[in-house]
């Protein structure tokens, strides 16, 4: 196969990932852009086989790596619970960085099996030194990450003085070692540098809290995708290029939105070390009462509403109660009344999460709408249902001087009546009080999400 | 006779234009499963991998190509399938809809 046939195949490979991307602007059309994805992906490896085979004949071993990587992928992909979906993401970025770093161990060792001269141009060592480095710290970064998701290690910050110089600090280093390397330094300052990287991708992860995840998965998303594409750069391989900076750019809007919509600042989160800041949390909590009710009451006063609206929570994943929900809000729209779905940016532990549960339990994705979408239509709602949302609903965050304040908020406040299920009176991830529990309006239901839904919909019938 | 190297910083700087616009189209309602894709995409590093797990003659470095070619492997298997799955959800449902029609 030629250079030029395995170049315009990687170009339709490329085309293929592009409409993988487009075709999730909408649910309807999501599917038929997977396919596309998967033909694209097909496309590339057959014809790198093609490539390889028509070089040296030795394809046995790729054929071999493929197949019992495909069969863990595929075993894998079948058994993870929807709820697990962020650990699964996390583990699938660490992967990536790896064989990113493994890329460049073996492009080091030996040029000449990637079709580069030898020695090395110090421009493609250059290249090799950054997909290694973005490489490793992807690898280290995602490993934390995925042990705090999957509660493996504390998701508390791990925070200690000094923190950001040490890990700029090493971040100089770092690139001395590279700088080194691309001189002609050879192994040693290689091995080096993809250490401090790998040290590095740790560091700037374990000061981050649990409730800051959604930014961090978005952020190595995009991480992996640099890699990627500075592994094509120094392999001079433009579908490496093309696919690594779609991916690169995708996991960069999606950790925007999701500072956005956790009112944090772009540039601390690529820095690293960010989140974790400490707000004390207000103690006059015993001064005010909180109108607690039982879900016969919850059910009454929904069963005669007209329009409801459902704000779901992680703390309702936790609980596994999306089925219930469901049940419940089909039992009331039985009896007529219109029920819908508001879905903060964060409502779950990455991007979109709470869309995927809800998709699960059967929700129709027609009455789930987006908090831009919904805010306007809480001020004609005859009740807002809080399930397991917290800071998310705080109408602190329209005061100035509140320490989440300019947050964008589910305008829960605004519906006649509040109904908040909750396990207690703790504050949320913001060590917040929330004032929406005191308003006269709101009604309290204590409990277990699941066993509240579940006898919310035993009292509507 | 222009340096290759422009010509791929050519492609890159486009390659992000394209998947800066074509991202923003995503509906947050799919931002899940535009990681999830995203993430098998990314797995195109499987096309690097090859090229180091098939030299002429296997030496280590060999080796470490076909562990590469292994773990970009469960993620282009993983990640396309795992997103299938979680887009088979977003289905509109079928049965109901028939029964709908019926009633009126």
């Amino acid at each position: 196969m030629s250079a030029d046939q395995v170049a315009l195949w990687y170009l339709v490979a490329s085309v293929c990932f592009i409409l993988a991307l487009k075709g999730l602007s909408h649910p309807s059309t999501a599917r038929r852009g997977n396919v596309f994805g998967i033909v694209g992906m097909a496309i590339a490896v057959i014809v790198t086989l093609a490539l390889v085979y028509s070089h040296t004949k030795n394809v046995g071993w790729i054929l071999a790596g493929i197949a019992v990587g495909g069969a863990i992928g595929a075993v894998i992909a079948r058994r993870v619970q929807m709820t697990q979906m962020p650990e699964l993401v996390a583990a699938f970025h660490s992967l990536v960085g790896m064989a990113a770093v493994l890329i460049a161990i073996a492009a080091v060792n030996d040029p000449a099996s990637f079709g580069l001269p030898v020695p090395l141009p110090t421009g493609n060592m250059l290249e090799l030194f950054i997909g290694t480095f973005i490489g490793a710290i992807t690898f280290s970064g995602s490993v934390i990450a995925f042990g705090k998701l999957s509660g493996r290690i504390r998701s508390a910050p791990v925070v200690y003085p000094g923190q950001h110089w040490i890990n700029l600090a090493l971040a100089i280093a770092m690139i001395a070692f590279g700088v080194w390397f691309f001189n002609g330094g050879g192994w040693l300052p290689f091995i080096v540098m993809t250490a401090l990287a790998f040290l590095l991708g740790v560091l700037i992860i374990i000061p981050i809290g649990g409730a800051d995840m959604p930014v961090v998965i978005s952020m190595l998303n995009s991480y992996s995708g640099w890699a990627a594409a500075g592994i094509g750069f120094s392999l001079n391989n433009p579908m490496l290029i093309i696919a690594g900076s779609l991916v690169g750019s995708s996991g960069a809007i999606l950790s925007y939105i999701m500072c956005r919509a956790m009112n944090r600042s772009f540039i601390s989160v690529i820095l690293g070390g960010f989140g974790g800041e400490v707000s004390a949390a207000a103690a006059d909590q015993d001064k005010k009462t909180v109108k607690s009710g039982s879900p016969d009451d919850a059910a009454f006063i929904m069963g005669n509403a007209e329009n409801v609206i459902i704000v779901p929570g992680y703390g309702l994943a936790v609980a596994r109660a999306q089925h219930a929900v469901n049940e419940m809000a089909s039992k009331l729209a039985a009896r007529g009344v219109r029920v819908r779905y508001a879905i903060h940016p964060v409502a779950g532990r990455m991007p979109g999460h709470m869309n995927v549960l809800l998709a699960e339990a059967e929700v129709p994705y027609d009455q789930v709408f987006e908090m831009e979408d919904i805010n306007s239509e809480f001020g004609t709602a005859d009740v807002a249902l809080i399930l397991g949302a917290n800071d998310v609903v705080n109408p602190l965050a329209e005061q100035k001087g509140s320490p989440i304040y300019g947050m964008p908020i589910l305008e829960a406040y605004k519906a006649k009546t509040v109904i908040v299920n909750k396990r207690s009176m703790a504050s949320g991830y913001a060590g917040l009080d929330n004032p929406l529990f005191y308003m006269d309006k709101t009604m309290m239901v204590f409990g277990d999400a699941k066993k509240t839904v579940e006898a919310l919909v035993k009292a509507i019938e | 006779m222009v340096d290759p190297i422009v010509y791929y910083l050519v492609i890159f700087v486009l390659a992000i234009f394209v998947g800066y616009h074509v991202v923003w189209s995503v509906t947050p309602a799919l931002h899940t499963p535009l990681m999830s894709v995203t993430n098998a995409i990314s797995a195109i590093i499987l096309v690097g991998a090859m090229l180091a797990a098939g030299p002429a003659v296997m030496d280590w470095g060999g080796w470490v190509g076909v562990a590469a070619v292994a773990m970009a492997s469960i993620n282009a298997f993983g990640g396309f399938l795992v997103t299938q799955r979680m887009l088979e959800m977003f289905k509109r449902k079928e049965p109901k809809a028939p029964a709908a029609k019926d009633a009126k």
